[in-house]
């Protein structure tokens, strides 16, 4: 089978950036924490690759770790949302047309309704700024979109006769449900994580950016361009550099949700 | 068509009255007493009992509840703890810069997307096509508040064509608010164009796949005439349900962009709220947009089965 050209780019993108996460935990160029006024400001140059900042702490070595923040963050949200989500959605689609179905799919709605960013920030402001609440904020918001997309998939495969099979066998609702449901769900999972893991970053980087994501002294991509607002306009590589991460980051990411599905799904790939 | 409204309706009404529950909860959780903070640290006992009173914190929490709800169905928000002035009118004035930068980034991603996507869907593809959706997906991944930053850069800082924040007020001027709001709502149109057009394009190519557009080829009209005349038109229901749920997007957006800009709108009071333990200010700030979303969404469902008999049915 063919690769799509997107999912071989969006890998090389992510491995990538994985990559210089995983490394930032034995070794960084220099020391993130290490203070070296002497050297502030520097524009990109040999000793330190993308410049340093204000403090002159070097660029690569902030962003690698931040690259740690991250993912971090965008994991465990994009964890929370699938595992109460995707359960909800397999509920829903084995009891659909019940009052299970609707409360799940009102509920549903109703999450829908809140502007994410809006109860995200209510969120930090009511049990105060840090990496964790960032998560649960990011993660509740995960949630509608699994339910959603579970009870969708898992409606259709619902009709499909070898389903009705396995119910004349005498297999519980709970037992299809795990068993052959989920299996052919998979996919669409699948795609739709990797689609909010980049809508993750996103949201962790636009958190960070207002001060209500990761606090002082951990680095994070939002929180470095929201440092650098001040000193665009002497030292733009400051702004530069966290942008283009996160730029990459997000699309590498969305290149391999969409390569995937033109992968998973033959459909697809034909009306292209 | 009535019966759809009304279930419809009902739902907004519940949604509303969840939505009220949750962010009041939400707000009681906020640690600190609001009278004692404001009032400072060496502030004697009964002064802040007596502000406590006057701020209506000493009732019960349905009572509260109850009084805050009922406040604000009759247009009363209460009285900001920092502003001393009534949250209506504070609302009112920040509405007139939120308002406009909304409709006008929606505008914007509206004008710009639906053109580019019928556009790569005529190219479907062809190189034009690859082009598109290439940038697009570059658009989708740009985060905004830095979008707005890099836009600072370039067209405040070094071209000066624009200033780098700030708004002079209705007062001063139609065009020169206008100017004003320009950077920001590029920073927030264009991400959300990105998406809208990817979603123009495959409404486009699901129209064009269907029977009735090789009728309307094989009666002798040309590709031009098919695509504005037939696939433009139907493509416009599923695009309109995106530009809908894409309001939500702009709220949100806007009060990060607010912030970027220093434009003095719902987002940066809500901001300011926050830090100043105006709890007034933002439960009701934060009611009114989601009471916003949830209207913008009804609206949607209404107009959707206006166009499309088929949804009026009961699913």
């Amino acid at each position: 089978m063919k690769w799509p050209v997107a999912l071989v780019i969006g890998l090389c993108l992510t491995v990538v950036f994985v990559a210089a996460a995983l490394l930032s935990f034995v070794w960084t160029p220099h020391e993130v924490e290490a203070l070296n006024i002497a050297a502030k400001l520097k524009k990109p140059g040999a000793a330190h690759l993308l410049g340093t900042d204000h403090f002159g702490r070097d660029i690569l070595s902030m962003l690698m770790v931040g690259a740690r923040t991250s993912i971090a963050v965008a994991i465990v949200a994009v964890g929370i949302g699938m595992g109460l989500g995707v359960p909800l959605g397999l509920l829903a689609a084995a009891r659909h047309g019940s009052w299970l179905d609707d409360l799940v799919m009102r509920g549903n709605d109703l999450v829908f309704a809140f502007p994410s960013l809006v109860i995200a920030i209510l969120i930090t402001a009511v049990f105060g700024p840090s990496a964790f609440n960032a998560i649960v904020a990011i993660g509740i918001f995960n949630m509608p979109v699994f339910a959603r997309v579970t009870r969708g998939g898992a409606l259709s495969v619902w009709t499909l006769d070898y389903i009705l099979a396995a119910r004349v066998a005498g297999k519980s609702k709970l037992r299809i449900s795990l068993e052959h449901i989920l299996p052919n769900i998979a996919n669409l999972l699948i795609v739709q994580g990797t689609i909010q893991f980049s809508l993750g970053i996103l949201a962790e980087a636009g958190l960070s950016y207002v001060g209500l994501g990761a606090q002082p002294p951990l680095p994070s991509w939002g929180r470095m361009l929201a440092d650098s607002q001040t000193m665009i306009s002497f030292a733009p590589h400051l702004a530069i550099f966290p942008g283009l991460a996160i730029i990459a980051t997000v699309l590498g990411l969305n290149l391999i949700g969409d390569g995937l599905r033109d992968l998973l799904d033959p459909r697809i790939r034909r009306e292209r | 068509m009535l019966r759809f409204i009304l279930s419809r309706a009902l739902t907004l009404a519940l949604s509303l009255l969840v939505a009220s529950l949750v962010i009041f909860a939400m707000i009681e959780v906020i640690p600190g007493d609001p009278a004692a903070f404001m009032l400072g640290l060496n502030a004697e006992p009964d002064t802040v009992a007596a502000l406590r009173a006057e701020l209506g914190l000493d009732g019960s929490l349905p009572e509260r509840y109850l009084r805050w709800v009922g406040g604000m169905l009759t247009g009363d928000f209460g009285i900001s703890y920092t502003y001393q002035v009534p949250v209506a009118e504070l609302v009112g004035a920040r509405l007139g810069v939120s308002l406009p930068l909304a409709l006008f980034s929606l505008l914007l991603s509206t004008l710009i997307a639906l053109p580019v996507g019928l556009f790569a869907a005529a190219r479907r593809g062809r190189p034009a096509d690859w082009a598109i959706m290439g940038t697009t997906q570059f658009g989708i991944a740009i985060p905004n508040f830095w979008f707005a930053m890099i836009l600072v850069v370039i067209f405040a800082i070094e071209l000066r064509w624009f200033s780098a924040g700030g708004f002079p007020g209705w007062d001063q001027g139609f065009w020169i608010n206008i100017k004003a709001l320009f950077l920001p709502a590029i920073a927030l149109a264009l991400p959300q164009a990105a998406i809208l057009a990817r979603v123009m394009r495959s409404a486009v190519l699901e129209v064009l796949s269907q029977d009735f557009i090789r009728t309307a080829r094989a009666k002798g009209l040309n590709q031009r005439q098919t695509l504005i005349h037939h696939a433009f038109r139907n493509a416009l229901i599923p695009v309109l349900t995106i530009i809908g749920l894409q309001f939500s997007f702009l709220i949100a957006g806007a009060i990060i962009i607010e912030n970027v800009f220093f434009l003095p709108g719902l987002g940066r009071l809500i901001f300011q709220g926050i830090t100043q333990r105006d709890l007034i200010v933002v439960e009701s700030v934060v009611m009114l947009l989601v009471f916003a979303v949830i209207l913008v969404t009804f609206l949607v469902d209404i107009a959707y089965a206006l166009a499309d008999p088929r949804l009026r049915r009961p699913q």
